[in-house]
């Protein structure tokens, strides 16, 4: 806390003017032209000042307001995010939202008066870029009962804008606010009974780019968690109203991804293919239950937890509070359908909390083998012969003894590259199916294990260029036994390679030849 | 008109320094104001045409519903009239002899009848249930039954202009000028708030105070009153 105090002096000594703008909170900021010198040397003095947001960086620049390029903003309709801004530097950005009060299919059969932004469940998902200044116009349509307004998160200012939308039917409002933290964040209507207002659908999300941007995904979702409370249970048929008992309670009859019961189901699964980054913008409106994400099969390589700005790596399950919200990011390595949950169980299970992830492309059994067995246990009645049988044929120096322990080798350490046919990938890892280079050499195929190798060489006529890392931490017995199974398979035919014969290479090797791996 | 006895009424929204009102009794229509009846008034009130109609004191949707200035078109003549400013509806009570009910009289006629949780309970249920079914129709007066004084449709058809509606919450004045209270959002609300489980009553309340005198809605009609002589 000292330090962070002594920097805050430090930065605040630097830009005196930009501190002064940052305290006012009514939106009516007058930062003084000259501030962009002053706050370059505030980075430099303060280390802190450095990182965007922070209670000591510097206001966005913008330069002069009214000089910023005018944008309307791309929304993002659900499940679809709204797309990258791609620039570089600061814009008005104007963004209309109708408000619609509109009956729409909660499950198969069931219908529900929902509230919504713009239509859907959840609203539109607006992006914009730290530093921006964003127009915002609300417009109530004529037809709605009720009056509404926006509370946006990423909003500095009281109410987030609420008290400057509070918009009767028939009306429209307008507010603009300038995008100080870079983050994803919840927006929601906050009239009261604003737990209501949010129940029946009125939540979405707003992203604001840190000044790079997110790094590039090559599928980006848009998913919001959100709690439904019908007087009927889950699954009763019929327009359901609102049952106010079920929602003081905390307990609805539904807990859905994008509104509805099945909305990322089936046809309307998520699409993503293998070899794609994947990210998924995962808010929750609650207005109650905190979410606990996690998709089935899957581990998020990165989560910017609470939509925050640091990255956490290798999450199982991310919690996304009411009113919070994450970005997920994960590769796509394995094909199948994956599915999305509130870990939550009973939500997923008995309410609707799920949705889907379909990954089409080939397959890694590397990665995922599939089922491999499927048989009787027999446990403690298991035969002995049996056990027995397997222990021969696994420590036996017959050449069908060592490709069985072989290819256990060979699936741990070779397939990944060579892949579990042995073709390999043409122009890049040289094949070991029917391979002239394999199988002229028996001596250099033991040395290239131990040493690897790099630079040019064909195989089979065609041209390679790759580097194989050396191998030597495999044992001699281990490297004799892959070596035999791979001269033994993919329509090789060649004698059985020995322990000795591998230890003889072994040891003419100079020993300060580069050895072990990794 | 239907009789209601006065009574003690304490606002939805109150601070310790807000003592409780003193309502004497009066007498409130049964129905709200229909279409027919408002097109005798404008026949009898060139002013008050929809082409007439000063633009402060009603905006430009004021009787958008009608096809002109005397002609309802689609609109049912036993229709509750919508689409009136606050001070349309005000001129319209003038003319009779009678004035807008205040918040305070409103509020005591709609109320379920006194020491009846259940009866309680059932007025929140059924308003509930009208507030999640869609309404682009209105229904014709008289639709719903008449509660223990005898009113229809207070609940269940549409909002109704009050005199003092704008006293639901502080504002500085009838016309906007600023930022509204933020009490009405989010916690804030619930804090002021007598009861903070009564939804109906929010959602009237947070209507109210979306309101300008001289909005003319979809879903706001109004109904007049008199003090007992």
């Amino acid at each position: 806390m000292r330090t962070q105090a002594l920097f805050g002096i430090v930065a605040a000594a630097a830009w005196l003017g930009a501190t002064t703008a940052c305290n006012r909170v009514d939106g009516s900021r007058e930062k003084p032209a000259a501030s962009a010198p002053a706050a370059s040397a505030a980075s430099a003095a303060a280390p802190a000042a450095a990182r965007i947001g922070s209670t000591t960086s510097p206001l966005p620049e913008i330069g002069d307001p009214s000089k910023l390029p005018v944008v309307e903003a791309k929304l993002g309709v659900p499940p679809e995010a709204a797309p990258p801004t791609g620039r570089t530097s600061p814009a008005r950005v104007v963004v209309k939202i109708e408000v619609r009060e509109k009956v729409l299919e909660l499950a198969d059969g069931t219908k529900y008066t929902f509230w919504t932004f713009g239509g859907t469940v959840p609203g539109p998902m607006i992006r914009v870029r730290q530093g921006d200044l964003v127009e915002l116009h609300l417009m109530n349509h004529p037809e709605n009962a009720m009056p509404h307004n926006i509370d946006l998160h990423a909003v500095t200012g009281p109410g987030g804008g609420a008290a400057s939308t509070f918009t009767a039917p028939g009306h429209q409002t307008q507010f603009t606010f300038q995008a100080l933290n870079p983050g994803i964040y919840v927006y929601h209507c906050a009239t009261a009974p604003v737990g209501m207002h949010v129940a029946n659908g009125m939540y979405g999300l707003i992203a604001v780019e840190p000044p790079g941007g997110w790094p590039k995904a090559d599928e980006e979702f848009y998913v919001m968690q959100g709690e439904v409370y019908t007087k009927g249970d889950y699954r009763e048929p019929g327009l359901q109203p609102f049952s106010m008992k079920r929602a003081i309670n905390e307990d609805p009859a539904y807990v859905v991804f994008n509104g509805r019961d099945g909305a990322l189901v089936g046809e309307r699964a998520l699409p993503a293919s293998v070899g794609d980054r994947v990210r998924i913008f995962i808010g929750n409106g609650g207005p109650n239950l905190t979410s606990s994400f996690h998709v089935i099969g899957e581990i998020f390589d990165e989560v910017w937890p609470e939509g925050g700005t640091p990255v956490v790596h290798d999450v199982q399950t991310t919690s996304v509070p009411p009113g919070g919200a994450a970005i997920v990011d994960f590769r796509a390595e394995v094909p199948g359908t994956f599915i999305l949950v509130d870990h939550a169980l009973f939500r997923a299970f008995n309410k609707g909390a799920i949705g889907m992830l379909k990954v089409d492309g080939a397959g890694n059994k590397l990665l995922y083998s599939g089922q491999e067995v499927d048989e009787t246990y027999l446990a403690d009645a298991a035969p002995k012969a049996q056990a027995a049988r397997a222990e021969a044929a696994a420590t036996g120096d017959s050449v069908e003894a060592k490709k069985l322990r072989g290819k256990a080798v060979f699936m741990g350490t070779c397939s990944t590259c060579h892949m579990l046919d042995g073709k390999g990938m043409e122009g890049v890892f040289p094949p070991l199916a029917n391979s002239d280079y394999l199988m002229a050499d028996k001596e250099r195929a033991i040395k290239i294990v131990l040493t690897g190798l790099s630079g040019a060489i064909e195989v089979n006529g065609k041209p390679y260029n790759n580097v194989m890392p050396p191998l030597a931490n495999l044992t001699d017995h281990e490297i004799a036994d892959v070596l035999t199974y791979v001269r033994n398979s993919f329509g090789n035919k060649g004698d059985a390679v020995t322990d000795e014969e591998v230890a003889a290479v072994r040891a003419a090797i100079p020993k300060d030849a580069n050895g072990g791996h990794p | 008109m239907m009789k209601v006895p006065g009574g003690s009424y304490e606002s939805f929204y109150r601070t310790e320094a807000d003592p409780p009102v003193r309502v004497a009794p009066f007498r409130i229509d049964e129905l709200p104001v229909t279409n027919g009846e408002f097109l005798s008034f404008v026949e009898a009130n060139p002013r008050w045409r929809r082409s007439q109609a000063p633009k402060l004191l009603a905006e430009p949707s004021y009787l958008s519903h009608w096809a002109g200035d005397l002609d309802l078109g689609d609109a049912l003549p036993e229709q509750p009239v919508t689409f009136v400013s606050w001070f349309a509806a005000r001129a319209y009570c003038e003319s009779l002899g009678k004035r807008l009910p205040t918040e305070a009289e409103w509020e005591l006629a709609a109320a379920p009848r006194k020491g009846s949780a259940e009866e309680d309970e059932e007025v929140r249920r059924r308003i509930l249930a009208f507030y999640a079914r869609p309404r682009s129709q209105l229904p014709r007066v008289g639709s719903t039954p008449a509660n223990q004084f005898g009113i229809r449709d207070l609940h269940g058809v549409q909002w109704e202009w009050v005199e003092d509606w704008n006293s639901t919450l502080p504002t500085a004045e009838g016309r906007r000028t600023g930022d509204r209270d933020s009490g009405a959002f989010c916690g804030g609300a619930a804090a002021l708030a007598k009861d903070a489980g009564d939804y109906p009553t929010f959602m009237r309340f947070a209507f109210r105070s979306s309101l300008e005198g001289r909005h003319a809605l979809h879903h706001l009609g109004f109904r007049c009153a008199r003090s007992e002589r």
